[in-house]
């Protein structure tokens, strides 16, 4: 993350934009963005230092709410434009907002790829188990048994486990928060984003509209009762074995984050020319 | 002193008094918050209930600002008013919104919000040491108490709805 001047007090309220947010009423989406605006702001960080970056999809319409600068990026495609952004302005806060559909599905690639790389960015999934924007398909965390018109007896396939992806895939901070709790997960973004490397954050954040059954999450999830290990096997079997509604801060990991050199790269490019002239 | 889990902390009247204010201007955000989700989905008659509820917290907000004088309770608030583990207690509940709610879910939103700010402020008035806390708790605890009367008379005025009020012949849900 870029320097923080912890002398000024900021207010959430600085960090939102004029536009209004055409969630569904009862979206847990606009609890995330609160968390956004308390994280940015307990950080002190500028709007302009900080980027919000996002692909397509309910979730993915969080930088436009934000006064912050943003991308409103292609589908499953934020963490490519996002790490992009993050090599060359390694200076800028760079957050990404994915859903699950365009994170791990149309996206799920990129995931594994930026987990990999460790880049110095934080990574958060509005995981509702659900395509919402296009009325209700199955994502990829959605229960086998899901059983509507367009899923008719269910997908019957296995959901996928973003954090054990996550972690497998190497990135460097893992932890799983609720929507319906805005200031526990604000503290847990400013912990991914001050902690070096990839960090990923799923949120669970119901869709009202589609999955009215998610809002009964708020009665399932619980703190973790462990605090955050530094040991990816520990952190594995913690992982494998919770029951989805485990929150807080599950991985810390220690890679070091990858930063490639930017300018000039001291290699003689007319050698590289002469190989290529006809 | 008081403090509970997650509550900001409470040493002297000044504390407190910038808690009181945080509470009703959180409320008076949220409130507004609602009102525009109202506007976008089309629900005229909520965006007018939650404007006027933002207004009276907003008076109250006011009210509490006037009781503290000359000293900044607006900036001590920023300072100290955090409620770190739960919402700020008079924040309406907004997983609990739905486009097509009714005054009646609009009021029983707000008389959550004003029985956990009574619970609040009477867990100061039962755990504070500083007599000047505990005075002025016992004061803004008549003040909810009153709060909380006042949304029950409203509620007289808008009965329950039926249990189709989410019925939508229109409904987004496409897929079904």
């Amino acid at each position: 993350m870029s320097t923080v001047d912890t002398r000024l007090a900021r207010k959430p309220a600085e960090y939102k934009s004029d536009i209004k947010p055409i969630w569904c009423p009862g979206c847990g989406d606009y609890h995330v963005l609160m968390s956004f605006t308390r994280a940015f702001a307990q950080l002190g960080l500028p709007p302009e230092q900080i980027v919000v970056v996002s692909g397509i999809g309910c979730s993915s319409r969080i930088p436009a709410y934000t006064n912050c600068y943003g991308f409103h990026g292609v589908h499953g495609r934020s963490l490519a434009l996002a790490a992009g952004l993050k090599v060359t302005r390694p200076d800028l806060t760079v957050v990404v907002a994915s859903g699950d559909g365009d994170g791990y599905s149309i996206g799920g690639n990129h995931f594994l790829h930026a987990c990999r790389r460790n880049i110095d960015m934080t990574y958060v999934v509005m995981d509702n188990r659900i395509y919402g924007m296009t009325k209700g398909q199955p994502s990829p965390t959605t229960e086998p048994e899901f059983d509507t018109a367009l899923s008719p007896g269910g997908t019957r396939v296995r959901p996928f486990h973003p954090l054990v992806v996550a972690l497998a895939s190497g990135a460097n901070f893992i932890a799983r928060c609720f929507s319906g709790e805005p200031n526990e997960t604000a503290a847990v973004l400013v912990e991914a984003i001050k902690h070096p490397g990839f960090s990923f954050i799923e949120i669970l954040s119901p869709c009202v509209t589609f999955r009215p059954d998610e809002k009964s999450w708020k009665d399932l999830v619980h703190p973790a009762p462990v605090t955050a290990t530094t040991d990816p096997g520990k952190a594995a079997r913690r992982i494998m074995t919770d029951d989805g509604f485990n929150l807080g801060i599950l991985y810390r990991g220690n890679r070091e984050p990858f930063q490639p050199a930017i300018g000039a790269t001291g290699v003689d490019l007319s050698e590289l020319e002469k190989d290529f002239e006809l | 002193m008081s403090k509970a889990a997650g509550s900001p902390k409470v040493a002297d009247l000044n504390d407190l008094l910038a808690v009181a204010y945080q509470i009703e201007i959180d409320a008076v955000e949220r409130y507004n918050l609602l009102a525009d989700q109202m506007e976008t989905h089309n629900n005229p008659e909520l965006v007018k209930v939650f404007r006027d509820l933002a207004r009276a917290e907003n008076i109250h907000g006011e009210e509490i600002r006037r009781l503290a004088g000359d000293f900044d309770v607006a900036a001590h608030a920023r300072q100290i008013a955090k409620f770190e583990r739960s919402e700020s207690p008079e924040q309406a509940d907004l997983g609990s919104a739905h486009y097509l709610m009714t005054p009646w879910h609009a009021l029983q939103l707000s008389l959550a919000g004003e029985e956990r700010a009574l619970a609040y402020f009477t867990s100061i008035v039962e755990t504070a040491k500083d007599p000047k806390v505990k005075n002025m708790a016992a004061e803004l605890v008549e003040e909810e108490a009153e709060h909380v009367n006042l949304v029950h008379r409203l509620l007289r005025r808008y009965p329950q709805p039926s249990e189709s009020w989410a019925e939508d012949l229109d409904p987004p849900v496409s897929q079904e």
